[in-house]
C-alpha cells in the first residue's frame, strides 16, 4: 500500500498525491495498492515536476489506521506527513516557561 | 567590528539581484531542479524534510546588534517565529519559502550578511573562538585573520569547486576553544622566539564517517604568508584530493592516504614559488584589518566582583549563573557573558524572533554592540561591565534565556536530527531533551561539572559527537532509532577521537545509559575537581562497560 509524496517548488512545504491533486494532507492522499495505480501515480507526478510545481517526489509505504487513515511505515515519512516530534518557537519557549 | 567595503556591498546585492532572477527562472520552468539546485544550494538554500532551510553565514561568529535584530525580523516575517544557530556559528531557518528567499537575502544584504559560501564545495564560514578580541589568554585577535581568509576565498575562482566542502579554523589561545584540530585546516596564533606572530598550521583534521584529528604541518608560519600557504594548501588538495569518491574526498583522506610528510613537501614547494608574489601580506594591510577589530571604548572601572557578592547572596540562581555563564575579561570591570540557548527540555540552538530581538537590545545597551555565536549553539555578549550583570540577569531570567549551565552537562550540543534533517538516520533534539531535562537538578549538575555532551543524528557528525566528552550518535537499525555512544572525545587543545563504548541503546534507553556513566564516573573521581574527561582518562573504558553491560 503507497502513497504518493513531494515537497512543493514554491515553498517546500510537504504535499500528497489526492485525486484532485496535491495536498498538504496525508488523509487525503490517495491509496494506492496496485502497482499500476502506483505507476499511474508518478507519472501524474512526472507531469507536475515538468510543471514547476512539485520537487523530489517519492512513493511511500504506509498502513492504515483505526480510522483508516495513512500512516507512513517509515518513522522519517511519518516526520515528513506530521512535522517535527518536537515543539518550536514561541510554542516551545511557552511550554518551557510552565 | 569589519565593516563591509565597496566591493563586499556590490558582489552581495549582484548575488541577491541573480538568485532573484534564477528563482523567476525557476518557477517559469526555464531551469530545472538539476539545474537551479547548485545556484540554490550556492546561497544557502537547501530543501529538508518539512520545508527548504536557508543557511546564513555569520563570518567568524561574530556580529552587531542591527544584525542580530535583523534575524529575528527574519525568523517573524518569513519564518515560523525562531531561528536555530549551528555548530559552524552561523544560524538555520527551518521554513522559509523558495519564492520569499530573494527578499530575505534583500534583507540580509541591508545590514551587511548574505548565506554565501555556506554550503557547496567551497571554502566555508572561517570559524573561530566565539571569546576572540576579550580572552584573558590570546595572542592575538584571531577574527583579523579570518577576515583575512574571508575577503581572499571569497569567490576566489580557483576554489568554487573543490573537490569537497573546506572548513577552516582558528584559535588566537593556547586553551583551544575553536576545536581547530579537527577542520581541514586548523590555525593557531603563536609568537616565534624573536616575539613575532605567526600560526602553527595543521592539517587534515575533520569528523564525519572518518573522523581524523589533524596533523601539524608547519610549526611557525609567519603572519604575512598566512594567504600564500593557505592557497598551497588548497592548490595541492585541488590538484590530488579524490573526485572519484565522495567519502574520500575530504582533504584528511588525501593526508592520510598521502602521509603528512609527502604532501608537506608538496605544499612548501608551492608555497616557495608563490609566496613573494601578490598573496604575500603587506604588513600595512595587516593593520588596516586589524583597526576594524580594535577593542571598543572601555570604561575605566575598579574591579566589581566584590560588588556582587551582596546580590549573590541574596539570589542562588544569579550566583549560580555567574559561576558558570560569565568568564573573566581581559578588561578590569568586565566580563564575558554566555547567554544560554539550552533550556532544560528545550532544543539546544534555537531562539525565537522575540529572544533574538532582547539579545540584539542587550547586545546594544551593554556589550558595545556586539554579540558572538559559539560553536556550542550559544551567543555571547562580549564586552559587559562586570557591574551591570544583575541587570542582565534579570532580564534573561523573564525572557527564558538565562539557564545557568555553560559548560555543564545539560549544555547540549546537538544538531537539528531527524526532526528536520533530510539525511538523518535519527532524531537528535528529543535526546537532548531528555538528558537536559533529567540532569537539570541544580546541585548534581554542578556536582557532576564540566561535561560536554554531543548528539548528531547520522554520520555527518554536524552535531560533533566525536569529540564529546559523552559522544551520542543516532543510527537507523532495521528501521528503529538506535543510539551509539562514545565516551572520552574532545575538542580542545587535546582533542581526541571518543571511543565506541558497546553496543547502542535503544532511544528509551539513552538516559538510563548516560546516567550509569555519569553515576561511574562520579563513584571513581579522585577528587571533585578531577572531570569526568580527567577521570575517564586516567580509568579507561572498563568501569563504563562494566556498568552498562556488565
Ligand atoms: S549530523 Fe546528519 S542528521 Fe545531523 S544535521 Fe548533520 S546531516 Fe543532518
Amino acid at each position: 500500500m503507497k502513497i504518493i509524496t513531494a515537497n512543493r517548488l514554491h515553498d517546500g512545504i510537504v504535499v500528497f498525491l489526492s485525486a484532485d491533486g496535491w495536498e498538504t494532507d496525508i488523509n487525503q492522499s490517495a491509496i494506492l495498492n496496485a502497482p499500476d495505480a502506483v505507476d499511474a501515480g508518478l507519472a501524474t507526478a512526472a507531469n507536475a515536476i515538468r510543471n514547476s510545481e512539485i520537487i523530489d517526489v517519492n512513493a511511500i509505504d504506509v498502513s492504515l489506521d483505526e480510522n483508516d487513515s495513512p500512516v507512513p511505515v517509515k518513522l522519517r515519512e511519518r516526520i515528513r506527513a506530521f512535522g517535527p516530534t518536537v515543539q518550536y518557537g514561541e510554542a516551545a519557549r511557552q511550554t518551557l516557561a510552565a | 567590528m569589519y565593516r563591509y567595503d565597496e566591493f563586499d556591498k556590490e558582489f552581495v546585492s549582484a548575488r541577491v539581484d541573480q538568485f532573484r532572477d534564477q528563482v523567476e527562472r525557476r518557477m517559469a520552468g526555464d531551469l530545472s531542479e538539476d539545474e537551479f539546485k547548485p545556484l540554490r544550494l550556492m546561497n544557502g538554500v537547501y530543501l529538508q524534510l518539512h520545508a527548504y532551510m536557508l543557511r546564513v553565514a555569520i563570518p567568524y561568529g561574530t556580529l552587531n546588534s542591527r544584525q542580530m535584530r535583523m534575524l529575528g525580523h527574519i525568523a517573524r516575517k518569513y519564518d515560523r517565529g525562531y531561528g536555530h544557530f549551528t555548530t559552524r556559528q552561523n544560524i538555520q531557518f527551518n521554513w522559509p519559502k523558495l519564492l520569499d528567499i530573494p527578499d530575505i537575502l534583500d534583507d540580509l544584504a541591508t545590514v551587511e550578511m548574505h548565506a554565501i559560501q555556506t554550503s557547496g564545495n567551497c571554502i566555508r564560514n572561517v570559524t573561530t573562538d566565539h571569546f576572540a578580541g576579550v580572552a584573558e589568554d590570546e595572542i592575538a585577535d584571531p577574527r583579523v585573520y579570518a577576515e583575512i581568509l574571508r575577503q581572499w576565498s571569497t569567490l576566489h575562482p580557483e576554489f568554487i569547486f573543490l573537490p569537497r566542502k573546506f572548513k577552516i579554523a582558528i584559535t588566537g589561545a593556547a586553551h583551544d576553544r575553536a576545536a581547530i584540530q579537527v577542520h581541514d585546516i586548523g590555525l593557531q596564533l603563536v609568537r616565534n622566539e624573536d616575539g613575532e606572530i605567526g600560526f602553527s598550521v595543521y592539517v587534515g583534521g575533520g569528523q564525519g564517517r572518518t573522523p581524523m584529528i589533524a596533523k601539524q604541518v608547519r610549526e611557525f608560519l609567519p603572519e604575512q604568508d598566512l594567504i600564500a600557504y593557505t592557497e598551497a594548501i588548497l592548490r595541492v588538495y585541488n590538484l590530488y584530493g579524490r573526485r572519484d569518491n565522495k567519502y574520500k574526498a575530504r582533504i584528511k583522506i588525501l593526508v592520510h592516504e598521502t602521509g603528512i610528510d609527502v604532501l608537506r613537501e608538496d605544499i612548501e614547494a608551492e608555497f616557495k614559488r608563490i609566496r613573494d608574489g601578490v598573496l604575500h601580506l603587506p604588513k600595512a594591510d595587516i593593520e588596516a584589518i586589524d583597526s576594524y577589530f580594535a577593542p571598543p571604548q572601555y570604561a575605566d572601572l575598579p574591579d566589581h566582583t566584590a560588588m556582587l557578592d551582596e546580590a549573590r547572596r541574596a539570589d542562588t540562581g544569579f550566583d549560580r549563573w555567574i559561576t558558570n555563564n560569565v568568564e573573566a575579561h581581559k578588561i578590569q570591570g568586565h566580563s564575558i557573558v554566555t547567554i544560554s540557548l539550552k533550556p532544560a527540555g528545550g532544543p539546544p540552538g534555537d531562539a525565537t524572533d522575540r529572544q533574538l530581538e532582547i539579545m540584539a537590545d542587550l547586545g546594544e545597551k551593554f556589550s558595545h554592540d556586539e554579540l558572538r555565536i559559539s560553536h556550542e549553539q550559544n551567543v555571547i555578549l562580549p564586552h559587559v561591565e562586570t557591574r551591570n550583570l544583575k541587570e542582565i540577569y534579570d532580564i534573561l531570567v523573564v525572557e527564558g534565556l538565562a539557564p545557568a549551565n555553560a559548560g555543564l552537562i545539560t549544555d547540549i550540543i546537538a544538531c537539528p536530527g531527524l526532526d528536520y534533517c533530510a539525511l538523518a538516520n535519527a532524531r537528535s533534539i528529543p535526546v537532548a531533551q531528555d538528558l537536559s531535562e533529567h540532569f537539570a537538578k541544580a546541585e548534581r549538575e554542578q556536582d557532576i561539572g564540566e561535561l560536554k555532551i554531543k548528539i548528531s543524528g547520522c554520520i555527518n557528525a554536524c552535531g560533533h559527537h566525536h569529540v564529546g566528552h559523552i559522544g551520542i550518535l543516532g543510527v537507523d537499525r532495521k528501521g528503529e532509532e538506535f543510539y551509539q555512544i562514545t565516551l572520552g572525545g574532545s575538542a580542545d587543545e587535546n582533542t581526541a577521537i571518543g571511543n565506541i563504548i558497546g553496543p547502542g541503546f535503544a532511544s528509551e534507553d539513552v538516559v538510563g545509559a548516560v546516567d550509569k556513566i555519569v553515576d561511574t564516573y562520579l563513584d571513581h573521581r579522585e577528587t571533585r575537581d578531577e572531570s569526568f574527561l580527567a577521570t575517564y582518562n586516567r580509568i579507561g573504558q572498563q568501569p563504563f562497560k562494566d556498568a552498562l553491560y556488565g
